[in-house]
């Protein structure tokens, strides 16, 4: 031993610790790769379809895998593997956008209940569990019937079905905080109402949240491609892997790859992205760890 | 501001006056404060003495105003240099929490925000102040030196997890002194900690609060801290102040009869081995159907048949030592 070694330890960073982490989980670092796989063709769809998702070409139509077309055509000859790039734009359009919305006004809502008067909490807790209690299916067929079936009615509807859910998680966390004593000498610091949920509440609620929104992902996704798959989604030509499904479905005993190409990504972005969600949590709260979803 | 607060010097930083408070509850009124009067000289250092539930945390939060929705004040005014903090709106309330009235919590694991890094919390308690960031980060860090923080400006960010319970503790002091306050409220701020931890704490407290000429609320169960620590005492016994004083007057010539079975059941006052620890037989009175007599009459070892059955009257025996009994005269309690 000729020299002590006194450089301290290098304190881990939190980014370094999440990465480390989710290196060593297997399931993450496929639910890793399959997510990227899914946002990135959503995001550079227009550069990497080879052919117009939409054109109609007869004459090819219900082609088999081919050089030309890497999962065949469809009934009308358009090519599947471009309809199914295109289609992950519209699953994460409406899973991202709907989720970033519905958990801003959960959050926002949530928190008003937890921390307001006890009459603001019982009026918002009733109109969640109405909201809650109609199946999101059932509630998507009356919207549709309503107002007719397109992209925004899918996303109006996951908003509004997923606002109470946030909206009680955020509650609940936000009731448990306020009793804390770091709350209490908050206040005895002379800290206002807004001052106590924006700075103190706020940091100790989002965690929880975004891990159960990033958990949502696949489930939206879901919803999507079944309203789609029903007709009461993206109208047609749109490309959705709900309406390739549908599309596919009538001719499954003699063109099975149609139904596979609808599927396999739908399976795909869902198992990617509930191992992801899963890891972040674990990352996030090993506590949960062991519990079953 | 300092101009008016040199004026008041000879006031008293905090005076409150008969304050009784109610609870109330499905058993009906708690009556958890009756008739407590309480001041606080400038730079003084007053300790509040009790058993759990006596109203010591009821006194805390009555004078920052922060009691439950379901207590009343019925009676009584609790001055901070001679506003009316009852008769405070909300906004005027927050003015002075913090700034001029700022407490330590008990418990240092649970009284900082787990989710923010020290810095953002140190700095974000100085809102009031129209300074520039860097100065409000390096005031934290002159602070965080002063209670004795090694190498606070790299700890300023880290997490309150990544500091052991002595280093919160003094991290919470930081945080309450770091608007220089007229008057710090330390609520049992010891504890938590372990023996050695205590002294320690103490020690700080005393020179800072020698340091920042605030005045201090001392409440604990803790006998012997009180005794190093405080220069004036409150004992508390359900909700009522049986005996007020000099440090010395109550240590040495304890009056009241709970004060002298309180002063006898300190452990460190045992001089023989023993296995049992010595008590205050008897619980408690009722908060809620309570008899307007003495309140320590069922637990009294001195009383006799003369005691009249009336509310003891607050008797002056020396200057400045006050005492609530019918019979106690000043004396050696050994």
């Amino acid at each position: 031993m000729n020299e002590v070694n006194t450089k301290p330890l290098k304190e881990r960073s939190a980014t370094r610790n999440l990465v480390s982490h989710l290196m060593k989980d297997r399931l993450a670092i496929i639910g890793l790769i399959l997510v990227i796989l899914v946002t990135s063709s959503a995001i550079l769809a227009p550069m990497i379809v080879p052919h117009n998702p939409n054109k109609i070409n007869v004459r090819n139509r219900l082609k088999g895998p081919s050089v030309e077309n890497w999962l065949g055509t469809d009934q009308l000859g358009r090519d599947v593997f471009s309809r199914v790039i295109v289609g992950s734009r519209i699953a994460l359009q409406v899973a991202l956008v709907s989720i970033a919305i519905a958990g801003s006004c959960g959050l926002l809502l949530g928190m008003m209940a937890g921390y307001g008067s006890k009459k603001l909490d019982g009026i918002l807790i009733i109109l969640f569990d109405t909201i809650r209690s109609f199946p999101t299916i059932m509630f998507a067929l009356a919207v549709v019937t309503l107002v007719g079936p397109s992209l925004n009615t899918i996303i109006l509807v996951v908003i509004v079905t997923s606002i109470p859910v946030y909206g009680r998680i955020v509650r609940t966390q936000t009731q448990a905080l306020k009793h804390n004593e770091f709350i209490l000498a908050e206040k005895a610091m002379g800290a206002s109402k807004l001052r106590i949920l924006g700075v103190h509440i706020l940091p100790n609620v989002i965690g929880p949240l975004l891990i159960i929104a990033s958990m949502d992902i696949p489930v939206v996704v879901t919803i999507e491609a079944g309203l789609s798959f029903l007709g009461l989604g993206v109208r047609p030509p749109t490309a959705s892997w709900g309406s390739i499904l549908n599309d596919g479905y009538a001719f499954i005993r003699n063109t099975p790859w149609l139904v596979i190409a609808g599927g396999a990504p739908l399976i795909l972005t869902t198992l990617g992205f509930t191992f992801f969600g899963e890891a972040l949590r674990d990352v996030f709260d090993p506590k949960l760890r062991q519990e079953v979803l | 501001m300092t101009g008016e607060g040199q004026k008041q010097t000879s006031e008293n930083v905090l005076s409150i006056k008969d304050l009784s408070v109610n609870f109330n509850t499905e058993d009906g009124f708690i009556q958890a404060l009756r008739r407590v009067s309480i001041d606080i000289p400038p730079r003084q250092i007053v300790g509040l003495v009790g058993e759990s539930g006596c109203g010591k945390s009821t006194i805390i939060n009555s004078i920052l105003k922060l009691l439950s929705n379901n207590a009343e004040i019925t009676n009584g005014s609790i001055h901070l240099q001679n506003e009316d903090i009852l008769m405070m709106t909300p906004t005027q309330l927050r003015a002075i929490r913090g700034k001029r009235v700022s407490v330590i919590f008990q418990d240092p694991m649970t009284s900082l925000n787990p989710a923010l890094s020290i810095a953002r919390q140190m700095t974000d308690i100085q809102y009031r102040d129209q300074i520039n960031k860097s100065t409000k980060r390096q005031r934290a860090i002159d602070m965080l030196t002063r209670v004795g923080i090694p190498d606070a400006q790299k700890r300023l960010k880290s997490y309150p997890h990544q500091f052991s319970g002595g280093m919160r503790q003094r991290i919470a002091i930081a945080m309450a002194l770091l608007m220089k306050p007229d008057l710090l409220i330390a609520d049992e701020p010891t504890t938590a900690l372990d023996a050695t931890l205590q002294i320690q704490i103490i020690e700080l407290l005393k020179v800072l609060q020698k340091e920042f000429r605030c005045s201090v609320l001392f409440v604990s169960h803790h006998l012997g801290l009180v005794a190093d620590f405080c220069d004036q005492v409150v004992v508390m016994y359900a909700g009522e102040v049986v005996e007020s004083g000099d440090v010395r007057d109550i240590f040495h010539r304890a009056a009241h009869p709970y004060t002298k079975r309180l002063l006898e059941c300190d452990p460190a006052r045992i001089k023989t081995k023993t296995r049992i620890l010595p008590t205050i037989p008897g619980n408690i009175p009722d908060l809620v159907n309570l008899s307007n007599d003495c309140i320590f009459k069922e637990r009294c070892h001195i009383k006799d048949d003369k005691c009249p059955l009336t509310i003891a009257p607050l008797r002056e025996l020396t200057p400045g030592h006050f005492v609530q009994c019918h019979l106690s005269q000043a004396g050696e309690s050994q």
